[in-house]
């Protein structure tokens, strides 16, 4: 099949950048989404054109680094499914789809379809975590977690970090991501003691990074590679309210950007 | 050069005891005073940078991605591997040890091996409290599976993301420590080369990714934790990042490189459909617990296989190891899958796959039970391929996957450049000529929670400590070299694509050092790779400059790593002249076409020393003996 392509090339963050038109020419129902672009780009080399900058890793849907809008939508057209797993089959010859980058305040633009998520990686330093040094833990079956709450967890677990519920939300708030972390650990025993400061950390730091508020329109489950519920985000709402309401966080962490 | 490979004498069961014992200490309070690099934030490299952090060690860990959440350990599936014998099956630390030693097809150590299974049981106790989710019964305690032919059920997982979950749980660690100040983390920087002041590894220079510049880090000592090689083979099932630069760079200032041959090949992974192919996809090998494998018994057979009949059908597996069958181990099962396909049976495009077909379970436990084992994978599978695995067999074919070969390292972790650490895939070590499944990351994880951090205190207490910096001239030096070498790559403009090269350097290395190697094929390659290898250097194009994010500058740099490495594989192949594990010589086989062991002649780890590129390197060995388990040839008949 056919394609055209418009895609966001942008040299740097200093650049105002612009879409611009490819053609992709003979390209396989089999080919990966990525793939089409693999191709794409060993076309422009040939005519010594810089090739689209994309993040990616694994291209098996499970590292999270992939992730650009397809046609305004987070991953493309398929429901659960990263950009490295969408296969060109869903879309058919002739088509014209839009590339573009992640678009949010927190998540400034790279280059290309790269953008910045180091912001994740500071709300999880804000209380992500269960504190246990290595050799202080107890015998693993000394802890019995109901089978419910540990697929519940799981659940919760399974986030890939690649913002795609960011770059969905019209409001670019991070909840589901902050919520699916706070889910996971809040729902075990293991992770009980630092419930409330961990909430409150990871809550503060989210708004500190200027991502915006959920205002619950739902975009995000909707776009979830890992398709997680929104329920996670209730339950961060609740762990934050109690342990504001009740000072039971402490004195929440603060990370700090690296200058 | 002699290899002292610094085990402990004396019984086994002791050994790592008595080691720790004999280990100096750093007092308390001048643990800040020393500065680590850990280069990778694996399962390896996390976890060592959190418990180096967690002891009061300043640690600077760097990563090529945007987080070091992203490492490929992220993408193991099956599970990992614990004596914890919580099924009452007859399991302990000495028959996890056996079992690794043995499927290792003795080409391993045996202390380093007692000692990872020994400590298998507290990483499950580290990342149970960490709040990793593993799977649970309905009493709440942990479950169990057996997994990749193993007679006991061992091993821990969580769904099919056990990679995932190990992974996020030392992500999680480190970044409490990067809160608490104790490691300072650098995302998309790689490094390129390692720097040695006085003979010693004092330093890195990377570059980093997003604006181009060449830096010095100094450290008291250096971690490498950059996982394997098995990109050399451009399709691989690793992710597109995963390189060899850190390791062959710092084989290239004097670090052995062990069993660069020992690769190994998974059998079930989805089969390759066109030039454009990027990666491979590995389907977890619990496939085969209820999967049966056929090929057609007539070649080039065209038919639908739901029209070929049953007698029609060659279950090779079944047919030749009817102890085992469809559960051999995974060099046995893709090298057969080989076989059958070079015999023109194969089926899908291009003739190189085999049929997993379910269709006898799903008869026999019904379409609940299956999709309840195997769902997921059969979604992932559909996403894929568009077939639905329910009604049509699966396609399988072999691709590489894991690499036991790496740097040398002795029993503390260290390579032959002092204060160089090398762990987790990165080295050499535990998994012999052939790893078992699910026990990459108990590897990973005893190298980084449990023994780096021991080893490597060891060696600081013996340094100077107080502060390091990159005022030394080897910096100055190092550096020169790193940005000569990015401004090489720009400088050629050729008019050939980074990524055809790496295409066709892969096909080579599949096809004569994959999973059959004979003199003849290798003797072909060390011939054409150095022809690849300067043709790459004199008409490869990278457009685009050094000071700004250049991923063609960046995959340029990691194939032309891969050539010299390729060369190396082979070289250390057709030295060996046995089979053992992953590593097949067609001419040393038994009657019946399985591996042929030579103990007496090639009991050795084979460790090679960098002369130069181009030039032939020297071969240093390390005799391996075995007290606790005999040699014995593996039968699956």
């Amino acid at each position: 099949m056919n394609l055209t392509l418009y895609v966001w090339r942008q040299n740097g963050p200093g650049d105002r950048g612009r879409m611009e038109r490819y053609e992709a020419r003979d390209i396989s129902e089999h080919m990966s989404f990525l793939e089409m672009l693999d191709v794409v780009n060993e076309g422009l080399i040939a005519q010594g054109v810089v090739p689209i900058a994309f993040d990616h890793d694994c291209r098996e849907g499970i590292c999270g680094m992939c992730g650009f809008m397809v046609n305004g939508v987070a991953h493309g057209p398929q429901r659960g499914t990263t950009v490295c797993q969408l296969h060109m089959r869903h879309f058919k010859d002739g088509d014209t789809l839009y590339l573009e980058p992640w678009r949010a305040r927190a998540f400034p633009v790279v280059r290309d379809l790269i953008v910045d998520r180091s912001a994740f990686d500071r709300i999880i330093a804000a209380g992500g975590y269960i504190s246990v040094s290595t050799g202080s833990a107890v015998e693993a079956n000394a802890i019995p977690v109901p089978k419910e709450k540990a697929d519940l967890a799981m659940d919760a677990a399974a986030c890939i970090g690649c913002g795609a519920c960011v770059a969905m939300c019209p409001n670019a708030s991070a909840a589901l991501f902050t919520a699916a972390k706070i889910s996971h650990l809040g729902l075990l025993p293991q992770g009980q003691a630092e419930r409330d400061r961990r909430a409150i950390g990871m809550v503060l730091q989210m708004t500190r990074e200027r991502f915006g508020q959920c205002t619950n329109m739902g975009q995000c489950e909707a776009v979830c590679p890992k398709n997680i519920s929104i329920e996670a985000i209730a339950r961060m709402h609740r762990d934050y309210i109690s342990a504001s309401a009740t000072g039971r966080g402490g004195k929440p962490l603060r990370v700090e950007q690296p200058a | 050069m002699t290899l002292d490979s610094k085990v402990p004498s004396g019984p086994i069961e002791q050994a790592w005891q008595k080691r720790k014992f004999e280990f100096k200490l750093v007092n308390p309070a001048n643990k800040r005073k020393y500065t680590v690099i850990v280069v990778g934030s694996g399962l390896a490299g996390a976890s060592a940078a959190a418990t180096l952090a967690e002891l009061g060690y300043n640690v600077l860990c760097f990563c090529f991605q945007d987080s070091p959440r992203r490492a490929h350990s992220i993408a193991a599936q099956g599970g990992i591997n614990a004596a914890k014998n919580y099924q009452n099956d007859g399991d302990s630390v000495f028959r996890l040890f056996y079992d690794t030693v043995k499927g290792g097809d003795f080409r391993s150590r045996e202390p380093n091996v007692y000692r990872l299974a020994e400590l298998s049981v507290n990483i499950i106790d580290q990342c149970v409290a960490q709040g990793v989710p593993f799977a649970r019964e309905y009493g709440g305690l942990l479950e169990n599976r057996s997994f990749g032919g193993a007679q006991v059920s061992r091993t821990f997982y969580a769904r099919g993301q056990t990679g995932q979950q190990l992974l996020l749980g030392a992500y999680q660690a480190l970044e409490r420590q990067v809160a608490a100040g104790q490691v300072r983390m650098f995302t998309r920087h790689e490094m390129l080369d390692v720097v040695l002041a006085d003979g010693k590894a004092r330093g890195i220079v990377t570059r980093d990714l997003v604006t181009g510049a060449v830096e010095s880090w100094a450290g008291h000592a250096v971690v490498l934790a950059t996982g394997g090689y098995a990109n050399v083979f451009h399709l691989s099932t690793n992710a597109k990042g995963c390189n060899a630069t850190a390791i062959w760079r710092a084989h290239k200032r004097g670090a052995l490189f062990a069993n660069a041959c020992f690769t190994q090949i998974h059998p079930t992974c989805i089969p390759v459909t066109g030039d454009y192919q990027s990666k491979l996809t590995l389907m977890s090998e619990s496939l085969r617990n209820d999967g049966r494998i056929w090929v057609p018994k007539k070649k080039g057979d065209a038919r639908k296989p739901n029209e070929i009949p049953e007698d029609e059908r060659d279950y090779f597996l079944e047919r030749k190891y009817p102890a085992f069958g469809n559960l051999v181990p995974r060099d046995v099962a893709s090298r057969n899958a080989k076989t059958v396909c070079d015999d023109g049976r194969g089926v899908g495009p291009g003739g190189y796959g085999v049929y997993l077909d379910f269709s006898e379970a799903l008869d026999r436990l019904g379409h609940a039970v299956i999709e309840e084992r195997y769902g997921n994978l059969f979604e992932m599978y559909e996403r894929i391929t568009a077939e639905d695995p329910y009604r049509v067999p699966l396609r399988i074919y072999p691709a590489s996957h894991y690499t036991m070969g790496g740097l040398w390292v002795d029993y503390n972790l260290m390579s032959t450049i002092p204060g160089l650490y090398v762990v987790g895939e990165a080295n050499f070590s535990d998994h012999g000529a052939n790893r078992l499944g699910a026990s990459a990351l108990m590897q990973g994880l005893a190298d980084g929670y449990f023994i780096l951090p021991y080893t490597i205190g060891d060696y600081l207490a013996g340094e100077k400590s107080g502060a390091v910096d990159t005022g030394h001239p080897a910096f100055r030096e190092v550096e020169s070299d790193v940005r000569g070498g990015v401004a090489r790559l720009l400088e050629i403009q050729g008019t050939r694509s980074v990524d055809s090269f790496h295409r066709e350097l892969g096909k080579i290395v599949w096809e004569y050092c994959g999973m059959s190697r004979t003199a003849g094929g290798l003797q072909y390659a060390l011939g054409r790779i150095p022809e690849l290898r300067e043709e790459f250097w004199r008409s490869v194009r990278v457009l685009g400059t050094g000071e700004e994010l250049n991923q063609s500058l960046e995959r340029a740099g990691r194939v032309a790593d891969f050539f010299e490495l390729a060369e190396l594989m082979c070289l250390d192949a057709l030295e060996r002249n046995e089979s053992c594990g992953g590593h097949f010589r067609e001419e040393y086989q038994t009657p019946d076409g399985e591996a042929l062991r030579n103990d007496e002649a090639y009991s050795y780890v084979a460790a090679w020393e960098f002369r130069g590129t181009g030039n032939a390197p020297a071969l240093h060995k390390e005799p391996l003996s075995f007290e606790y388990v005999h040699p014995s040839r593996r039968s699956y008949k």
